[in-house]
């Protein structure tokens, strides 16, 4: 595992109009690991996307993906060549059948593994003859997954891959991308499937109204974000909880509950010197830790 | 060799992936000399990032436990200092029955116990000043 970066971007933003749909944005995105993006619906994920893809113009800022600058248009080339990428919207030849679509695409990579496509067409149980059009929006996904992971990437970028899903397709892509992971390629993928990205992710990066708010390990995530819950004797004073790695505190009479993303000793210490009669320590899933960060602050 | 990871606590998986794994081996269902699941098949079976699967390998390599051979894989190590952590365990674990029953006679629940028990393993209260 090396500490490389296969994305990274400095200060990217755009604007549409007045609207601010990426501010300011410094990704890093680790070569040989699955790094989740989470965020609510328009929060920019996919605009962030589509200009590491080159096709949206940051109104500011820079980027590179595998070392591509990804607003020249020359080098915006070679990266696409080396990165696979399924849209949100999967979008295909209609009038195509499976196995058209897949001899079409083929055609553009040399390195286009015959072994993946077969596996992948048995495991997702797709139809060769039938038409793209005819298909169901779980197999439309299936396909376009197979088409991205026959290609023999450097990166996956996935926007949103297992929507349109079902538990048993979610699996095999979740299988699917372990597998590509284990053999050397990076993985970057969007997703509102929380217990996904809490099962295969290894980093996980949190958009809100186009900010950047988490970029941590999933390893650290589960070691040191922490709710705490104290009872007083009575009401106690919120401003001596506002210590560093507290992200948010919730009073009601004599209770507190502080939401902590380092540092819980010192907060459970504290509430010891300020005589609390119960205090209770609890992991917080990433569920929770995306709910709380996207809360209106 | 069944490993079961939860996401949803709060501790890394490769911590959890390392402690079932030395816990197999204390109890003698892994046995010295035996082949653990390569990185990828592992990763695919509990499917969790090959990253996780890699780092327990290695920490407890780095332990003694494993012994990772080059294109073959993890191997069980049993020195004579885990024979002893083996022993070492099971007398832990007599000393912590005669504790809990001696907390059951004092009244406390046995969910009471176990919250007393995690809170003290994530936050000993040594570190806890208290007045």
């Amino acid at each position: 595992m090396t500490d490389e970066a296969v994305i990274l971007t400095q200060a990217l933003a755009k604007t549409y109009r007045n609207a601010e749909a990426v501010r300011a944005l410094n990704l890093s995105v680790g070569r040989n690991r699955i790094t989740a993006f989470l965020g609510r619906n328009g929060a920019g994920k996919s605009t962030t996307i589509k200009m590491l893809l080159g096709m949206l113009r940051p109104t500011s800022g820079s980027g590179t993906v595998i070392g591509w600058e990804i607003t020249n248009a020359k080098e915006n080339c070679e990266l696409r060549r080396r990165v696979a990428y399924v849209a949100e919207d999967k979008p295909l030849y209609g009038y195509m059948t499976v196995e058209q679509t897949i001899r079409f695409a083929s055609s553009f990579y040399p390195d286009w593994r015959k072994d993946m496509e077969k596996k992948l067409l048995k495991d997702y149980e797709l139809p060769p003859e039938r038409k793209v059009k005819t298909l169901s929006k779980g197999m439309r996904t299936k396909l376009a997954l197979l088409l991205a992971f026959a290609r023999r990437p450097n990166l996956l970028i996935l926007d949103e891959p297992s929507e349109g899903l079902d538990p048993v397709g979610i699996e095999h892509l979740l299988q699917t991308l372990v597998a590509q992971s284990a053999e050397g390629v990076s993985i970057f993928f969007s997703s509102h499937q929380i217990d996904e990205v809490e099962r295969i992710a290894d980093q996980v990066c949190i958009l809100e109204k186009g900010c950047l708010l988490v970029d941590a390990s999933l390893d650290n995530l589960r070691q040191f974000y922490r709710r705490i819950d104290l009872v007083f004797p009575s009401a106690p004073s919120e401003r001596e909880f506002r210590i560093a790695g507290v992200e948010r505190i919730q009073a009601v009479s004599n209770r507190l509950s502080v939401f902590a993303s380092k540092n819980a000793e010192a907060v459970i210490e504290r509430a010891h010197d300020l005589n609390a009669v119960s205090v209770e320590v609890a992991p917080v899933g990433l569920r929770d830790i995306f709910l709380e960060t996207v809360k209106e602050r | 060799m069944f490993f079961k990871l939860t996401p949803t606590t709060g501790q890394p998986l490769y911590l959890q992936l390392m402690q079932q794994i030395r816990h197999a081996v204390e109890t003698g269902a892994l046995r010295d000399g035996e082949q653990l699941p390569g990185i990828r098949t592992l990763a695919e079976e509990l499917v969790v990032s090959p990253n996780t699967v890699a780092k327990a390998y290695s920490e407890l390599e780095h332990e003694g436990l494993l012994e990772m051979r080059h294109g073959s894989g993890a191997f069980v190590c049993v020195k004579r200092r885990t024979r002893s952590l083996a022993d070492q365990v099971q007398i832990a674990r007599r000393r912590l029955r005669d504790i809990i029953e001696r907390l059951r006679e004092d009244g406390l629940l046995d969910e009471e116990i176990r919250r007393a028990f995690e809170a003290e393993l994530l936050y000993p209260a040594e570190m806890v000043r208290k007045r």
